[in-house]
């Protein structure tokens, strides 16, 4: 629904999505939006494919993004970028961390890691944003500050302003922690916007 | 220092489920015990988190004019558990009893932070929902939680709630899991209202939830009854904005009542109260037929659509110009109400995941509709699958999914079970009847050490009834595995007839001190109740000796070898074992916030033998070599590769490190 504006968060058990997609969440709430958030919780976490689905707009209904349908793909491991391709149209934009995490059938050295994951994607002609958003986050001052760095980096497709992020940012993170999430953010909304 | 995002890190780091109230405020209605920041609440240990929630002089640098500022927000930003937790607070609930499962398992996690309300874990679901019985009986609101297939558990105290009614309101959520995220099975529990003549509301999202589960309440007490309150996955794990509402008072009163013709179910009462209960249906009927929480959406009236759950969300984005008839009540339907809609409409659809249950209803009723023969009867629908079943022509064209290596779960790195199992993936032609918890990734590959899993407490029963059958043939290879809280839950029930019935089985025991499937709850084994506080400890090894099994020995998984020599030893003996695993689960705070003390591996004496990569500990990785590259390190040429173990993740659990016949595994610095 053009109305209505979807992002797919993706990434592995532990990289920090729910933060991520919470911290989106209240800014498009600040902004004035309604918003729907779904999660998955149980098994897949124990270290699986997880996702969080984020839909906004004058007023969502579904909790849930359809396939062809996700106008931002955020992903925080690179195969997990891939593994949504059924999500996107030719419009998305999609922000890739480049780390990569072995699924066990690569770190038991039976498969390799696919090379050139991402080209299923470029290959469509689809946008794709590579971040390295470890280094940057470490940069920062806390790489554990990486899916900061992303949120940063997808805000800039976002319609909300800095000053949004930055407000969630002081309001909503314990003084002591503020000071490396501001750095982190802009340092990855710096990179596209 | 622990930082803040050493927390997240660590927290979510293979985590289960978790309270996913990120940056939320849960406030309770009356005063300022809140909780902000960026503080996640995942599951860990209940009193970690308690200690930020109730005491906001503890909570981390949280400014007061911030604090003032969230409350004064009237927005709330809340999954379908946390708000139903919220609501069942406002309701004037007393008592609630549950038993953890996904995706229901927050409600009581969340319930138990406000004040005034007594929660606890229950062993199992039918002692949970007994429990909510008796608070209703002495004339309080009472809630009982639980996932879709604890109600088949707590299915024999429900049935005959129906007929006994109720004195304070009683609640009974259930948790439906379609497509099954985290369940083994995609049972829908409206056919347990229909079966237990029993009322069902039913909400699309938060927000509703939250307004709906206040009215079961009212419902309850005013039509004497046990109320049904359905939710799925994505009601439950869905977040939404909602505001806080009312307090709401009970109109029973608490306090010793005698009455025998409603609460003693003997045959002659029992007949009384069947009357009783069909006299009910009907003016429930009357209820469904109201606007109260069945109401017509008018649109155009080429289709129209009658649907409730979050189905209704679906068909809202799918088909915004149509006529809708939305159920919040699922049962009884309100007939006369549907046969006007369908009668205004040139076609009519039955929107619903699972089964037919609306529309064999409404076919009963003799009205034509449109149902499962184009809405899928399996998994969760959305809306695309529903906007495409009606009209196959919208399918757009999309990117067809790229294929790679797919990513399971795993047990975590040092998980205590992993010992169990890969001593039980060495044994030849045992059969491992397995049950349910992180230990059923037992049967994944590389360990793949499970042969069967059907329902908690299954385990021992099932190996029990192979031995019978299998006589000689089965002796000494059937054992089966069992978590403690799914031992309490369930198990013990099945361990008593295997000694009553002279099983020559083993069971053993993965007591790893928590329940952690779900997230890490306490259960009656782990010293702590549901808000952390101390509780009397079940002891697991007295409990099995005094059933009445003789061979009782407890074990400590890390240790290979001693595992493997008492899983040996229970083997051999002709009568009911227990072995006990027991070392804590890694995510009990108290394991993951210590300092660890990793193994490394020294490459350069790795073999190449793969003995540690055959444990499947996520902290080791395999890394291939070329025969040049084996030569380039010193290795024989036709070493294929060599482990590593990633010092972040390893755990320090050790077991890895007895595998190794090369000393290429030792505890870092020695
Ligand atoms: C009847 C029923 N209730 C609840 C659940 C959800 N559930 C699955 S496993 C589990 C607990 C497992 O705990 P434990 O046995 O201690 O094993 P652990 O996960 O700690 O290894 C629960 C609550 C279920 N599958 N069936
Ligand atoms: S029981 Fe094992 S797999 Fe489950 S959370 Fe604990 S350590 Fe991880
Ligand atoms: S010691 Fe070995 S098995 Fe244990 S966590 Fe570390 S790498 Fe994994």
């Amino acid at each position: 629904m053009a109305d209505t504006g979807n992002i797919l968060f993706s990434g592995v058990g532990g990289q920090g999505i729910l933060l991520a997609s919470e911290v989106t969440a209240h800014a498009l709430l600040a902004a004035g939006y309604d918003a729907k958030k779904s999660e998955v919780h149980g098994m897949a976490q124990r270290g699986g494919s997880v996702t969080a689905q984020l839909r906004y707009g004058k007023k969502v209904y579904s909790p849930l993004i359809e396939p062809g349908r996700a106008d931002i793909l955020i992903a925080f491991e690179m195969m997990e970028a891939a593994r949504y391709l059924l999500y996107l149209h030719s419009e998305s934009k999609v922000i890739v961390n480049t780390q990569q995490i072995k699924p066990p059938s690569v770190a038991m050295g039976q498969i390799p890691y696919p090379a050139g994951v991402l080209d299923v994607i470029t290959e469509k002609g689809v946008q794709v944003v590579t971040v390295d958003a470890f280094d940057i986050a470490r940069d920062a001052g806390e790489v554990k500050a990486a899916n900061v760095v992303m949120v940063g980096a997808m805000s800039a497709f976002l319609p909300m302003g800095a000053a949004v992020y930055e407000e969630i940012i002081n309001t909503r993170i314990p003084e002591r922690f503020r000071e490396v999430n501001l750095k982190a953010f802009a340092a990855g909304r710096k990179i596209t916007a | 220092m622990l930082s803040f995002f050493t927390c997240l890190w660590q927290r979510v780091t293979g985590e289960g489920q978790f309270l996913y109230s990120l940056c939320v405020v849960t406030a309770d209605n009356k005063k300022e015990s809140l909780f902000i920041g960026f503080v996640v609440r995942f599951a860990s240990h209940p009193g970690e988190a308690d200690e930020a929630f109730k005491s906001p002089s503890k909570a981390e640098n949280i400014k007061q004019e911030q604090v003032k500022k969230v409350t004064d927000s009237k927005q709330l930003w809340m999954s379908g558990n946390e708000a139903i937790a919220m609501a069942a607070y406002e309701a004037g609930v007393k008592v609630a009893s549950g038993y953890p499962g996904t995706p229901s398992t927050e409600i009581m996690e969340n319930l138990s932070r406000y004040e005034g309300v007594y929660t606890e874990w229950a062993p199992n679901e039918k002692v949970g929902l007994e429990v909510a019985i008796g608070a209703s009986f002495a004339g309080v609101r009472a809630f009982a939680t639980m996932k879709h297939v604890g109600v088949n558990v707590a299915a024999d105290p429900l049935f005959t709630a129906s007929y006994t009614g109720v004195r304070g309101g009683l609640v009974i959520l259930t948790a439906d899991d379609p497509e099954m995220h985290s369940s083994q099975n995609e049972q829908d529990n409206r056919n347990y209202a229909y079966a237990a003549k029993l009322p069902m509301l039913e909400p699309s999202e938060p927000a509703e939830a939250k307004e709906l589960l206040k009215q079961a309440f009212e419902l309850s007490e005013k039509f004497d009854t046990p109320v049904l309150f359905r939710i799925t996955t994505r009601v439950a794990h869905v977040k939404g904005v909602l505001s806080k509402g009312e307090m709401m008072q009970s109109e029973a009163s608490c306090g010793i009542e005698k009455v025998p013709a409603k609460m003693v179910m003997l045959p002659g009462n029992a007949r009384n109260r069947r009357k009783v209960v069909e006299e009910r249906m009907a003016l429930l009927r009357e209820v469904a037929e109201s606007d109260q929480f069945n109401v017509i959406e008018n649109g155009d009236n080429k289709r129209g659509f009658i649907t409730g759950g979050v189905s209704y969300l679906y068909v809202k984005e799918a088909f915004p110009e149509a006529s809708v008839l939305k159920l919040g009540m699922s049962w009884p339907l309100p007939e006369q109400k549907i046969r006007e809609f369908a009668a205004g409409v040139d076609e009519l659809f039955i929107v619903e995941e699972l089964d037919p249950f609306l529309e064999h209803h409404i076919k009963g009723m003799g009205i034509e509709c449109h149902g499962k023969d184009l809405i899928p009867n399996q998994g969760e629908l959305n809306t695309s699958i529903v906007r495409t079943s009606i009209d196959p022509d919208s399918a757009p064209e999309l990117f067809a999914a790229a294929e790679l290596p797919m990513r399971p779960p795993n047990m975590c790195a040092g998980c205590p079970h992993r010992g169990v199992f890969f001593n039980l993936s060495k044994m030849k032609d045992i059969f491992v009847s397995g049950d349910i918890g992180c230990y059923t990734l037992g049967f994944l590959p590389p360990l793949s050490a499970m042969d069967s899993c059907v329902c908690m407490g299954a385990s021992v029963t099932i190996a029990h009834g192979m031995a019978k059958a299998l006589g000689d043939e089965g002796k000494g290879k059937l054992v089966s595995v069992i978590g403690d809280s799914t031992f309490v839950h369930t198990g013990i029930n099945g361990l008593i007839n295997s000694v009553y019935n002279d099983s020559k089985t083993v069971l053993v025991i993965l007591d790893n001190r928590i329940t952690a499937m779900t997230g890490q709850q306490n259960n009656p084994t782990t010293g702590c109740n549901i808000k952390g506080e101390a509780a009397n400890a079940i002891n697991i090894e007295e409990l099995c000796r005094a059933v009445g099994v003789k061979h009782v020995e407890v074990v400590n998984p890390h240790d290979i070898q001693a595992c493997k020599k008492a899983l040996k030893t229970a083997l051999d003996l002709d009568e009911m074992a227990v072995v006990i695993s027991r070392a804590p689960c890694v995510l009990l705070p108290e394991i993951k916030n210590a300092v660890h003390n990793p193994y490394l591996t020294a490459t350069e004496n790795c073999a190449g033998c793969m003995a540690c990569v055959k444990l499947g500990c996520p902290a080791i990785s395999w890394i291939n070599i070329t025969p040049e590259e084996a030569v380039a390190k010193g290795y024989k040429e036709k070493q294929k590769g060599f482990a590593v173990i990633n010092e972040v993740q390893c755990n320090g659990c050790g077991q890895c490190a007895v595998l190794c016949k090369f000393e290429a595994i030792n505890r870092k610095g020695e």
